[in-house]
Protein backbone atom coordinates (compact mmCIF):
# COMPACT_ATOMS: atom_id res chain seq x y z
CA UNK A 1 0.00 0.00 0.00
CA UNK A 2 1.19 3.62 -0.49
CA UNK A 3 2.43 5.34 2.42
CA UNK A 4 -0.05 8.11 3.82
CA UNK A 5 1.09 11.63 4.01
CA UNK A 6 2.13 11.62 7.22
CA UNK A 7 4.63 9.07 6.17
CA UNK A 8 6.61 11.07 3.99
CA UNK A 9 9.60 13.36 4.99
CA UNK A 10 9.42 16.91 5.82
CA UNK A 11 11.26 17.71 2.09
CA UNK A 12 9.09 15.79 0.50
CA UNK A 13 5.72 17.06 1.31
CA UNK A 14 7.14 20.76 1.24
CA UNK A 15 7.63 20.24 -2.20
CA UNK A 16 3.59 18.72 -2.82
CA UNK A 17 2.51 22.09 -0.30
CA UNK A 18 3.96 24.72 -2.22
CA UNK A 19 2.93 22.55 -5.88
CA UNK A 20 -0.71 23.38 -4.39
CA UNK A 21 -0.86 19.14 -4.37
CA UNK A 22 -1.83 18.79 -0.72
CA UNK A 23 -2.51 21.58 2.21
CA UNK A 24 -1.03 21.69 5.44
CA UNK A 25 -4.59 20.85 6.78
CA UNK A 26 -4.19 17.48 4.30
CA UNK A 27 -0.74 16.35 6.24
CA UNK A 28 -1.98 17.51 9.82
CA UNK A 29 -4.94 15.65 9.59
CA UNK A 30 -3.33 12.80 8.10
CA UNK A 31 -0.63 12.74 11.41
CA UNK A 32 -3.59 13.06 13.76
CA UNK A 33 -5.30 10.02 11.93
CA UNK A 34 -1.94 8.31 12.69
CA UNK A 35 -1.97 9.52 16.48
CA UNK A 36 -5.40 8.18 16.87
CA UNK A 37 -4.71 4.60 15.34
CA UNK A 38 -1.45 3.51 16.96
CA UNK A 39 -1.23 6.21 20.10
CA UNK A 40 -2.89 4.25 22.97
CA UNK A 41 -0.66 1.03 22.18
CA UNK A 42 2.58 3.47 21.70
CA UNK A 43 1.40 5.97 24.90
CA UNK A 44 4.21 8.46 22.63
CA UNK A 45 2.46 12.01 23.32
CA UNK A 46 1.32 13.11 27.23
CA UNK A 47 -0.56 16.17 25.27
CA UNK A 48 -2.11 15.93 21.69
CA UNK A 49 -2.18 19.54 20.59
CA UNK A 50 -5.21 19.63 18.41
CA UNK A 51 -6.46 22.90 18.22
CA UNK A 52 -3.58 24.71 18.24
CA UNK A 53 -2.03 22.35 15.85
CA UNK A 54 -5.04 23.14 13.54
CA UNK A 55 -5.39 26.64 13.57
CA UNK A 56 -1.45 26.68 12.77
CA UNK A 57 -1.92 24.41 9.17
CA UNK A 58 -4.80 27.06 8.48
CA UNK A 59 -2.31 29.66 8.77
CA UNK A 60 0.44 27.80 6.39
CA UNK A 61 -3.20 27.27 4.09
CA UNK A 62 -3.83 30.97 4.26
CA UNK A 63 -0.55 32.10 3.45
CA UNK A 64 -0.17 29.72 0.61
CA UNK A 65 -3.76 30.92 -0.79
CA UNK A 66 -2.84 34.51 -0.60
CA UNK A 67 1.17 34.62 -1.22
CA UNK A 68 1.58 31.69 -2.93
CA UNK A 69 4.51 29.88 -1.71
CA UNK A 70 7.27 32.70 -1.79
CA UNK A 71 9.42 32.98 0.82
CA UNK A 72 7.30 29.80 2.99
CA UNK A 73 9.84 28.63 5.50
CA UNK A 74 10.75 25.20 4.65
CA UNK A 75 9.25 23.92 8.06
CA UNK A 76 6.13 25.06 8.09
CA UNK A 77 3.13 22.92 7.39
CA UNK A 78 5.28 19.89 8.71
CA UNK A 79 3.69 18.38 11.46
CA UNK A 80 6.12 18.42 14.41
CA UNK A 81 6.26 16.78 18.09
CA UNK A 82 8.12 17.79 21.02
CA UNK A 83 10.02 16.44 24.19
CA UNK A 84 7.76 17.26 27.44
CA UNK A 85 10.85 19.07 28.59
CA UNK A 86 10.81 21.61 26.55
CA UNK A 87 8.75 24.55 27.24
CA UNK A 88 5.22 25.83 25.41
CA UNK A 89 3.31 28.90 26.28
CA UNK A 90 0.30 28.20 27.52
CA UNK A 91 0.41 24.07 26.69
CA UNK A 92 1.25 21.88 30.08
CA UNK A 93 5.33 20.90 29.79
CA UNK A 94 5.73 18.05 32.94
CA UNK A 95 9.13 16.66 31.75
CA UNK A 96 7.60 13.80 32.26
CA UNK A 97 7.48 13.85 36.33
CA UNK A 98 4.77 14.21 38.74
CA UNK A 99 6.31 17.16 40.29
CA UNK A 100 5.42 19.29 37.16
CA UNK A 101 2.23 17.79 36.42
CA UNK A 102 -0.03 21.07 36.92
CA UNK A 103 2.82 23.48 35.17
CA UNK A 104 1.31 25.62 32.06
CA UNK A 105 4.62 27.32 31.39
CA UNK A 106 4.14 30.88 30.88
CA UNK A 107 6.84 31.45 28.02
CA UNK A 108 8.34 29.33 25.04
CA UNK A 109 11.69 27.81 24.76
CA UNK A 110 13.96 29.40 22.17
CA UNK A 111 13.58 25.87 19.27
CA UNK A 112 9.83 26.13 19.33
CA UNK A 113 9.62 30.04 19.52
CA UNK A 114 11.43 30.02 16.22
CA UNK A 115 9.78 26.74 14.76
CA UNK A 116 6.17 28.14 15.88
CA UNK A 117 7.34 31.56 14.19
CA UNK A 118 8.27 29.90 10.93
CA UNK A 119 4.93 28.05 10.29
CA UNK A 120 5.73 25.03 12.04
CA UNK A 121 2.80 22.83 13.12
CA UNK A 122 3.03 21.41 17.09
CA UNK A 123 1.29 18.02 17.38
CA UNK A 124 2.21 17.46 20.45
CA UNK A 125 4.37 17.07 23.68
CA UNK A 126 6.19 13.62 23.83
CA UNK A 127 6.33 11.49 26.61
CA UNK A 128 9.83 10.64 28.13
CA UNK A 129 11.76 9.51 31.07
CA UNK A 130 11.42 11.91 33.68
CA UNK A 131 13.48 15.05 33.83
CA UNK A 132 15.21 13.10 30.57
CA UNK A 133 17.30 10.80 33.32
CA UNK A 134 16.87 7.36 31.53
CA UNK A 135 18.47 5.33 27.84
CA UNK A 136 14.48 3.35 27.76
CA UNK A 137 11.35 6.08 28.68
CA UNK A 138 10.19 3.75 31.37
CA UNK A 139 11.76 6.35 33.89
CA UNK A 140 8.14 8.47 33.00
CA UNK A 141 5.53 9.12 35.85
CA UNK A 142 3.12 8.76 33.10
CA UNK A 143 4.01 5.05 31.83
CA UNK A 144 6.39 3.96 29.36
CA UNK A 145 6.08 4.27 25.61
CA UNK A 146 6.41 1.37 23.12
CA UNK A 147 8.72 0.67 20.06
CA UNK A 148 6.77 0.82 17.59
CA UNK A 149 8.83 -1.91 15.94
CA UNK A 150 8.17 -4.25 19.13
CA UNK A 151 5.49 -3.35 21.45
CA UNK A 152 7.14 -5.43 24.01
CA UNK A 153 10.63 -3.15 23.82
CA UNK A 154 11.42 0.15 24.28
CA UNK A 155 11.97 3.00 22.25
CA UNK A 156 14.90 3.96 24.27
CA UNK A 157 15.74 7.05 25.86
CA UNK A 158 14.95 9.67 27.25
CA UNK A 159 12.93 11.40 24.31
CA UNK A 160 11.13 7.89 24.35
CA UNK A 161 7.91 9.67 22.84
CA UNK A 162 9.90 11.77 20.33
CA UNK A 163 11.17 8.90 18.61
CA UNK A 164 8.47 6.47 18.35
CA UNK A 165 6.38 9.64 17.36
CA UNK A 166 8.65 10.13 14.36
CA UNK A 167 9.41 6.56 13.39
CA UNK A 168 5.26 5.88 13.98
CA UNK A 169 4.33 8.56 11.38
CA UNK A 170 1.90 10.21 13.99
CA UNK A 171 5.38 13.72 13.60
CA UNK A 172 7.71 14.03 10.10
CA UNK A 173 10.21 15.18 12.56
CA UNK A 174 10.77 16.24 16.37
CA UNK A 175 13.14 17.48 18.77
CA UNK A 176 14.60 16.00 21.75
CA UNK A 177 17.11 16.75 23.94
CA UNK A 178 20.56 14.36 24.28
CA UNK A 179 22.51 14.74 27.69
CA UNK A 180 24.09 11.13 27.24
CA UNK A 181 22.36 10.26 24.04
CA UNK A 182 18.98 11.01 24.47
CA UNK A 183 18.35 11.33 20.83
CA UNK A 184 20.95 9.12 19.08
CA UNK A 185 20.42 6.08 21.33
CA UNK A 186 16.25 6.37 20.57
CA UNK A 187 16.77 7.07 17.48
CA UNK A 188 18.70 4.00 16.60
CA UNK A 189 16.67 1.87 18.36
CA UNK A 190 13.64 3.05 16.96
CA UNK A 191 15.28 2.88 13.09
CA UNK A 192 15.08 6.89 12.50
CA UNK A 193 17.78 9.79 12.11
CA UNK A 194 19.07 11.35 15.82
CA UNK A 195 21.21 14.06 15.41
CA UNK A 196 22.93 16.44 18.32
CA UNK A 197 24.67 19.34 17.19
CA UNK A 198 27.76 20.99 18.61
CA UNK A 199 27.03 22.48 22.35
CA UNK A 200 25.32 25.71 22.19
CA UNK A 201 24.65 25.35 18.51
CA UNK A 202 20.63 25.40 19.98
CA UNK A 203 20.05 27.35 22.39
CA UNK A 204 18.84 25.71 25.80
CA UNK A 205 16.21 28.65 26.86
CA UNK A 206 13.13 26.83 28.15
CA UNK A 207 15.08 23.78 28.08
CA UNK A 208 14.09 22.30 31.57
CA UNK A 209 17.83 21.54 32.99
CA UNK A 210 19.10 18.51 34.09
CA UNK A 211 22.83 19.17 33.25
CA UNK A 212 23.43 22.23 32.18
CA UNK A 213 26.94 21.42 30.28
CA UNK A 214 25.89 18.31 29.06
CA UNK A 215 21.86 19.19 27.58
CA UNK A 216 21.61 19.97 23.76
CA UNK A 217 18.45 20.30 22.07
CA UNK A 218 18.69 17.77 19.18
CA UNK A 219 16.60 16.41 15.97
CA UNK A 220 14.79 13.11 14.89
CA UNK A 221 13.65 12.85 11.25
CA UNK A 222 13.34 10.18 8.39
CA UNK A 223 15.89 11.42 6.58
CA UNK A 224 19.28 13.18 6.65
CA UNK A 225 17.80 16.16 4.68
CA UNK A 226 15.35 17.07 7.16
CA UNK A 227 17.30 16.99 9.95
CA UNK A 228 19.58 19.01 8.72
CA UNK A 229 16.59 21.55 7.69
CA UNK A 230 15.01 21.34 11.34
CA UNK A 231 18.47 22.35 12.78
CA UNK A 232 18.85 25.09 10.17
CA UNK A 233 15.02 26.28 11.71
CA UNK A 234 16.63 26.53 15.15
CA UNK A 235 20.29 26.70 15.97
CA UNK A 236 22.02 30.29 15.97
CA UNK A 237 23.03 32.56 19.06
CA UNK A 238 20.61 33.08 21.93
CA UNK A 239 20.81 36.07 23.86
CA UNK A 240 18.63 34.44 26.60
CA UNK A 241 21.51 31.71 26.72
CA UNK A 242 24.94 32.57 27.60
CA UNK A 243 26.06 29.46 26.58
CA UNK A 244 24.84 29.62 23.07
CA UNK A 245 27.81 29.76 20.10
CA UNK A 246 27.79 33.31 19.15
CA UNK A 247 27.39 31.91 15.04
CA UNK A 248 24.61 33.79 13.20
CA UNK A 249 21.47 30.67 11.90
CA UNK A 250 23.31 29.40 8.67
CA UNK A 251 21.74 26.59 6.23
CA UNK A 252 23.44 23.47 7.44
CA UNK A 253 21.73 21.25 4.19
CA UNK A 254 24.66 23.32 1.71
CA UNK A 255 26.91 20.43 1.19
CA UNK A 256 24.75 18.03 1.77
CA UNK A 257 25.65 15.97 -0.95
CA UNK A 258 28.73 16.77 -1.75
CA UNK A 259 29.87 12.90 -1.23
CA UNK A 260 32.32 11.55 0.74
CA UNK A 261 35.16 10.79 -1.70
CA UNK A 262 38.40 11.83 0.23
CA UNK A 263 36.80 11.65 3.76
CA UNK A 264 39.31 10.43 6.33
CA UNK A 265 36.97 8.64 8.84
CA UNK A 266 38.28 7.21 11.85
CA UNK A 267 36.71 3.77 13.29
CA UNK A 268 36.69 3.43 17.05
CA UNK A 269 37.46 0.12 17.11
CA UNK A 270 37.68 -0.77 20.80
CA UNK A 271 34.17 0.10 21.10
CA UNK A 272 33.49 -2.40 18.23
CA UNK A 273 35.49 -5.18 19.68
CA UNK A 274 33.14 -4.61 23.38
CA UNK A 275 31.84 -7.13 24.71
CA UNK A 276 28.18 -6.08 25.08
CA UNK A 277 28.33 -5.39 21.45
CA UNK A 278 25.72 -7.73 19.53
CA UNK A 279 26.94 -9.91 16.86
CA UNK A 280 24.09 -7.93 14.68
CA UNK A 281 25.46 -4.17 15.29
CA UNK A 282 28.93 -5.19 14.83
CA UNK A 283 28.50 -6.78 11.54
CA UNK A 284 26.29 -3.81 10.43
CA UNK A 285 28.81 -1.19 11.42
CA UNK A 286 31.37 -3.17 9.59
CA UNK A 287 29.28 -3.22 6.85
CA UNK A 288 28.63 0.76 6.75
CA UNK A 289 32.13 1.19 7.04
CA UNK A 290 32.67 -0.81 4.11
CA UNK A 291 30.37 1.24 2.34
CA UNK A 292 31.62 4.67 3.02
CA UNK A 293 35.11 3.14 1.99
CA UNK A 294 33.29 2.51 -1.53
CA UNK A 295 32.23 5.23 -2.37
CA UNK A 296 35.56 7.09 -1.57
CA UNK A 297 36.25 7.58 1.71
CA UNK A 298 39.65 6.27 4.12
CA UNK A 299 38.85 4.22 6.95
CA UNK A 300 41.27 3.73 9.90
CA UNK A 301 41.30 2.07 13.25
CA UNK A 302 41.22 4.84 15.90
CA UNK A 303 41.73 5.15 19.93
CA UNK A 304 40.22 6.94 22.65
CA UNK A 305 41.92 5.50 25.54
CA UNK A 306 40.33 7.26 28.34
CA UNK A 307 36.35 6.83 26.15
CA UNK A 308 36.16 4.15 28.60
CA UNK A 309 36.37 6.44 31.41
CA UNK A 310 33.75 8.90 30.04
CA UNK A 311 30.74 7.01 31.42
CA UNK A 312 32.17 7.04 35.03
CA UNK A 313 32.83 10.83 34.77
CA UNK A 314 29.27 11.35 33.35
CA UNK A 315 27.89 9.52 36.19
CA UNK A 316 29.04 11.84 39.11
CA UNK A 317 28.94 14.98 36.59
CA UNK A 318 25.21 15.08 34.94
CA UNK A 319 24.04 14.06 38.60
CA UNK A 320 26.29 16.86 40.23
CA UNK A 321 24.64 19.00 37.52
CA UNK A 322 21.11 17.61 38.20
CA UNK A 323 21.13 18.11 41.81
CA UNK A 324 21.48 21.87 41.78
CA UNK A 325 19.37 22.26 39.22
CA UNK A 326 16.83 20.24 40.32
CA UNK A 327 16.47 22.09 43.83
CA UNK A 328 14.53 24.47 42.60
CA UNK A 329 11.30 22.30 42.34
CA UNK A 330 10.70 23.01 46.16
CA UNK A 331 6.77 23.20 46.22
CA UNK A 332 6.90 27.14 46.42
CA UNK A 333 6.54 28.53 42.61
CA UNK A 334 4.73 26.15 40.32
CA UNK A 335 3.98 22.34 40.15
CA UNK A 336 3.19 20.18 42.86
CA UNK A 337 3.19 20.90 46.80
CA UNK A 338 2.51 17.84 49.42
CA UNK A 339 -0.46 18.56 51.09
CA UNK A 340 -0.99 19.35 55.06
CA UNK A 341 2.93 19.70 55.85
CA UNK A 342 3.19 22.21 58.64
CA UNK A 343 6.58 23.63 58.27
CA UNK A 344 8.59 25.01 55.01
CA UNK A 345 11.08 22.50 55.21
CA UNK A 346 8.83 19.28 55.53
CA UNK A 347 6.72 21.07 53.03
CA UNK A 348 10.04 20.94 50.29
CA UNK A 349 10.80 17.80 51.40
CA UNK A 350 7.96 15.77 51.10
CA UNK A 351 7.14 17.56 47.95
CA UNK A 352 10.22 16.32 46.28
CA UNK A 353 10.09 12.74 48.32
CA UNK A 354 6.15 12.38 46.91
CA UNK A 355 6.76 14.49 43.16
CA UNK A 356 9.95 12.96 42.43
CA UNK A 357 10.61 9.35 40.80
CA UNK A 358 13.12 6.75 41.69
CA UNK A 359 15.87 7.51 39.40
CA UNK A 360 15.72 10.94 39.63
CA UNK A 361 16.01 10.64 43.30
CA UNK A 362 19.41 8.34 43.22
CA UNK A 363 20.89 11.10 41.24
CA UNK A 364 20.04 13.71 42.96
CA UNK A 365 21.24 11.63 46.07
CA UNK A 366 24.24 10.85 43.95
CA UNK A 367 24.77 14.56 43.10
CA UNK A 368 24.43 15.73 46.32
CA UNK A 369 27.00 13.39 47.69
CA UNK A 370 29.40 13.48 45.42
CA UNK A 371 29.35 17.66 45.61
CA UNK A 372 29.48 17.54 49.24
CA UNK A 373 31.52 18.53 51.96
CA UNK A 374 34.54 15.80 51.83
CA UNK A 375 33.96 14.33 48.96
CA UNK A 376 34.17 16.75 46.32
CA UNK A 377 37.59 16.66 45.36
CA UNK A 378 37.35 12.66 45.09
CA UNK A 379 34.27 12.43 42.71
CA UNK A 380 32.96 15.75 41.31
CA UNK A 381 36.52 17.24 40.64
CA UNK A 382 37.85 14.54 39.81
CA UNK A 383 35.22 13.69 36.74
CA UNK A 384 35.87 17.22 35.59
CA UNK A 385 39.61 15.89 35.12
CA UNK A 386 38.22 12.72 33.40
CA UNK A 387 35.96 15.22 31.33
CA UNK A 388 39.61 17.11 30.13
CA UNK A 389 40.87 14.02 28.96
CA UNK A 390 38.46 12.85 26.32
CA UNK A 391 38.31 15.86 25.05
CA UNK A 392 42.17 15.56 24.46
CA UNK A 393 41.14 12.31 23.09
CA UNK A 394 38.71 13.52 20.02
CA UNK A 395 41.15 16.55 19.35
CA UNK A 396 44.12 13.86 19.04
CA UNK A 397 42.12 11.64 16.83
CA UNK A 398 40.26 14.88 14.74
CA UNK A 399 43.69 16.03 14.03
CA UNK A 400 43.93 12.91 11.85
CA UNK A 401 39.83 12.27 11.03
CA UNK A 402 37.38 13.95 9.80
CA UNK A 403 34.60 12.16 11.45
CA UNK A 404 34.89 9.40 14.03
CA UNK A 405 32.06 6.47 13.59
CA UNK A 406 31.00 4.17 15.78
CA UNK A 407 27.70 1.76 16.79
CA UNK A 408 25.69 4.41 18.24
CA UNK A 409 24.40 2.15 20.85
CA UNK A 410 25.73 -1.77 21.88
CA UNK A 411 22.27 -3.59 21.29
CA UNK A 412 19.44 -3.41 19.96
CA UNK A 413 15.86 -2.65 21.59
CA UNK A 414 15.61 -4.12 24.90
CA UNK A 415 12.51 -5.57 26.32
CA UNK A 416 10.58 -3.37 28.64
CA UNK A 417 11.79 -4.30 32.53
CA UNK A 418 15.03 -5.82 30.93
CA UNK A 419 17.19 -3.14 32.88
CA UNK A 420 15.03 -1.45 35.35
CA UNK A 421 16.36 -3.27 38.38
CA UNK A 422 19.77 -2.48 37.37
CA UNK A 423 20.78 1.19 37.00
CA UNK A 424 24.12 0.13 35.88
CA UNK A 425 23.06 -1.65 33.22
CA UNK A 426 20.77 0.69 31.98
CA UNK A 427 23.56 3.46 32.04
CA UNK A 428 25.44 1.00 29.75
CA UNK A 429 23.22 1.66 26.69
CA UNK A 430 24.76 5.19 26.41
CA UNK A 431 28.49 3.96 26.89
CA UNK A 432 28.86 5.00 22.89
CA UNK A 433 27.17 8.29 22.91
CA UNK A 434 28.20 9.97 26.37
CA UNK A 435 31.51 11.10 25.40
CA UNK A 436 30.19 13.51 22.27
CA UNK A 437 28.37 14.88 25.29
CA UNK A 438 31.79 15.78 27.58
CA UNK A 439 33.31 17.05 24.42
CA UNK A 440 29.98 18.77 23.05
CA UNK A 441 31.24 17.61 19.43
CA UNK A 442 28.10 16.91 17.22
CA UNK A 443 27.01 13.23 16.50
CA UNK A 444 24.42 11.40 14.05
CA UNK A 445 23.13 7.95 14.35
CA UNK A 446 21.15 6.76 11.49
CA UNK A 447 20.14 3.34 10.45
CA UNK A 448 22.09 1.18 9.15
CA UNK A 449 20.06 -2.35 8.92
CA UNK A 450 17.97 -4.70 10.98
CA UNK A 451 19.08 -7.25 13.34
CA UNK A 452 17.84 -10.90 12.89
CA UNK A 453 14.63 -10.11 15.06
CA UNK A 454 14.22 -7.45 12.96
CA UNK A 455 14.92 -4.63 15.19
CA UNK A 456 17.02 -1.66 13.74
CA UNK A 457 20.93 -1.12 14.29
CA UNK A 458 21.98 2.55 14.45
CA UNK A 459 25.19 3.75 12.97
CA UNK A 460 26.92 6.81 14.90
CA UNK A 461 29.28 9.57 13.27
CA UNK A 462 30.82 12.30 14.96
CA UNK A 463 32.40 15.07 14.17
CA UNK A 464 34.60 17.90 15.03
CA UNK A 465 33.32 21.03 17.28
CA UNK A 466 31.59 23.48 15.48
CA UNK A 467 31.48 20.92 12.38
CA UNK A 468 28.36 19.83 12.05
CA UNK A 469 28.08 19.72 8.09
CA UNK A 470 31.01 16.85 7.88
CA UNK A 471 28.68 15.00 10.07
CA UNK A 472 25.92 15.37 7.79
CA UNK A 473 27.34 14.98 4.48
CA UNK A 474 28.58 11.55 5.76
CA UNK A 475 25.22 10.21 7.28
CA UNK A 476 23.45 11.22 3.89
CA UNK A 477 26.51 9.68 1.87
CA UNK A 478 25.62 6.37 3.67
CA UNK A 479 21.73 6.95 3.56
CA UNK A 480 21.87 7.50 0.01
CA UNK A 481 23.96 4.26 -0.75
CA UNK A 482 22.13 2.01 2.33
CA UNK A 483 18.32 3.04 1.22
CA UNK A 484 17.32 1.70 4.25
CA UNK A 485 14.13 1.75 3.38
CA UNK A 486 12.05 -0.88 6.49
CA UNK A 487 9.19 0.67 8.79
CA UNK A 488 7.89 -1.10 11.54
CA UNK A 489 5.22 -3.67 10.76
CA UNK A 490 2.27 -2.16 13.16
CA UNK A 491 2.21 0.36 10.42
CA UNK A 492 0.81 -2.43 8.02
CA UNK A 493 -2.08 -3.21 10.44
CA UNK A 494 -2.58 0.23 10.77
CA UNK A 495 -5.76 1.17 8.42
CA UNK A 496 -5.62 3.05 4.99
CA UNK A 497 -1.34 2.46 5.21
CA UNK B 1 34.21 -2.79 47.36
CA UNK B 2 30.65 -0.20 47.30
CA UNK B 3 30.91 2.70 49.01
CA UNK B 4 29.13 2.97 51.69
CA UNK B 5 27.56 6.25 51.90
CA UNK B 6 25.07 7.96 55.09
CA UNK B 7 21.91 8.22 52.58
CA UNK B 8 19.71 10.05 55.84
CA UNK B 9 21.92 13.00 55.93
CA UNK B 10 22.21 13.06 51.83
CA UNK B 11 18.61 12.92 51.75
CA UNK B 12 18.62 15.67 54.50
CA UNK B 13 20.76 17.68 52.76
CA UNK B 14 18.64 16.74 49.11
CA UNK B 15 15.79 17.55 50.79
CA UNK B 16 13.92 14.35 50.00
CA UNK B 17 11.92 12.68 51.89
CA UNK B 18 12.54 8.68 51.44
CA UNK B 19 10.98 6.13 52.93
CA UNK B 20 12.83 3.25 55.04
CA UNK B 21 12.63 1.14 51.66
CA UNK B 22 13.89 4.37 49.35
CA UNK B 23 16.21 4.62 51.96
CA UNK B 24 17.70 0.67 52.06
CA UNK B 25 17.50 0.59 47.86
CA UNK B 26 19.51 3.75 47.76
CA UNK B 27 22.17 2.77 50.24
CA UNK B 28 22.68 0.00 48.18
CA UNK B 29 22.50 1.15 44.64
CA UNK B 30 24.17 4.26 45.33
CA UNK B 31 27.20 2.01 46.90
CA UNK B 32 27.36 0.29 43.76
CA UNK B 33 27.54 2.95 41.12
CA UNK B 34 29.88 5.24 43.10
CA UNK B 35 32.18 1.86 43.01
CA UNK B 36 31.86 1.92 39.36
CA UNK B 37 32.19 5.82 39.38
CA UNK B 38 35.75 5.88 41.83
CA UNK B 39 37.48 4.43 38.48
CA UNK B 40 37.79 8.06 37.20
CA UNK B 41 40.76 8.50 40.00
CA UNK B 42 42.36 5.49 38.55
CA UNK B 43 43.76 8.35 35.60
CA UNK B 44 42.76 11.96 37.24
CA UNK B 45 46.17 12.85 37.61
CA UNK B 46 47.58 16.07 39.44
CA UNK B 47 48.59 17.67 36.75
CA UNK B 48 45.25 17.14 34.26
CA UNK B 49 43.15 20.59 34.24
CA UNK B 50 39.80 20.26 35.19
CA UNK B 51 36.54 20.87 32.31
CA UNK B 52 33.50 22.16 33.71
CA UNK B 53 32.36 23.42 30.41
CA UNK B 54 32.96 22.13 26.73
CA UNK B 55 32.93 25.49 25.08
CA UNK B 56 34.54 27.62 27.71
CA UNK B 57 33.14 30.99 27.97
CA UNK B 58 33.78 33.54 30.55
CA UNK B 59 31.75 37.16 30.99
CA UNK B 60 29.05 36.83 28.21
CA UNK B 61 27.07 39.64 28.44
CA UNK B 62 24.12 40.95 26.56
CA UNK B 63 23.45 44.45 26.37
CA UNK B 64 21.21 45.97 29.14
CA UNK B 65 18.01 46.74 27.61
CA UNK B 66 14.58 46.87 28.91
CA UNK B 67 11.84 44.37 27.77
CA UNK B 68 8.65 42.58 28.48
CA UNK B 69 9.03 40.17 31.03
CA UNK B 70 6.22 38.43 32.97
CA UNK B 71 3.14 39.61 34.44
CA UNK B 72 2.65 39.82 38.42
CA UNK B 73 -0.09 37.58 37.54
CA UNK B 74 1.44 35.41 34.63
CA UNK B 75 4.12 35.05 37.38
CA UNK B 76 2.02 33.46 39.96
CA UNK B 77 -0.45 31.50 38.29
CA UNK B 78 1.71 28.29 38.34
CA UNK B 79 1.66 29.16 42.21
CA UNK B 80 0.04 26.20 44.44
CA UNK B 81 -0.71 28.32 47.09
CA UNK B 82 -1.16 32.91 46.55
CA UNK B 83 -2.13 35.34 49.18
CA UNK B 84 -2.66 39.11 48.38
CA UNK B 85 -0.51 38.60 45.30
CA UNK B 86 2.35 36.97 46.81
CA UNK B 87 3.48 33.12 46.97
CA UNK B 88 2.55 31.40 50.68
CA UNK B 89 4.61 28.88 52.35
CA UNK B 90 3.74 26.90 55.41
CA UNK B 91 5.40 28.79 58.49
CA UNK B 92 9.54 29.39 58.48
CA UNK B 93 9.43 29.99 61.93
CA UNK B 94 7.45 29.29 65.11
CA UNK B 95 4.97 32.47 65.70
CA UNK B 96 5.84 33.86 69.06
CA UNK B 97 3.41 33.68 72.33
Amino acid sequence: MPAELCDLTGHELGARLRSGDVTATDVLESSLERVRAVDERLKTFLTVTEDEARAAAARVDEWLTSRGDRRLPDVAGIPLALKDVLTTRGIRSTAGSKILEPYVPPYDCTAWARLRAAGSVLAGKTNCDEFAMGSSGENSAYGPTRNPWDLDTVPGGSSSGSAAAVASGQAVWALGTDTGGSVRQPAALSGIVGFKPTYGRVSRYGLIAFASSLDHVATFSRDVRDAATLLSAIAGHDPADATSLPDPPADYGEGLDAGVAGLRVGVVEDWLETEGVQPAVRAAVRASVDRLVALGASAERVSLPYAEYALSAYYLIAPAECSSNLARYDGVRYGYRAPGASDVVEMNMRTRGEGFGDEVKRRIMLGTYSLSAGYYDAYYGQALKVRTLVIRDFEEAFSRFDVLVSPTSPTVAFRLGEKTEDPLAMYLSDVFTIPANLSGTPAASIPCGLSPEGLPIGFQIMGRLADERAVLRTAYALEQDLGFSARPALLDSVAGS
Amino acid sequence: MPVEIDVDHVARLARLALTAEERERFRRQLGLILEHAERVREVAADDVPPTSHPIPRSNVLRPDEPGPTLSHEEALAGAPDVDAGRFKVPPIIEAEG
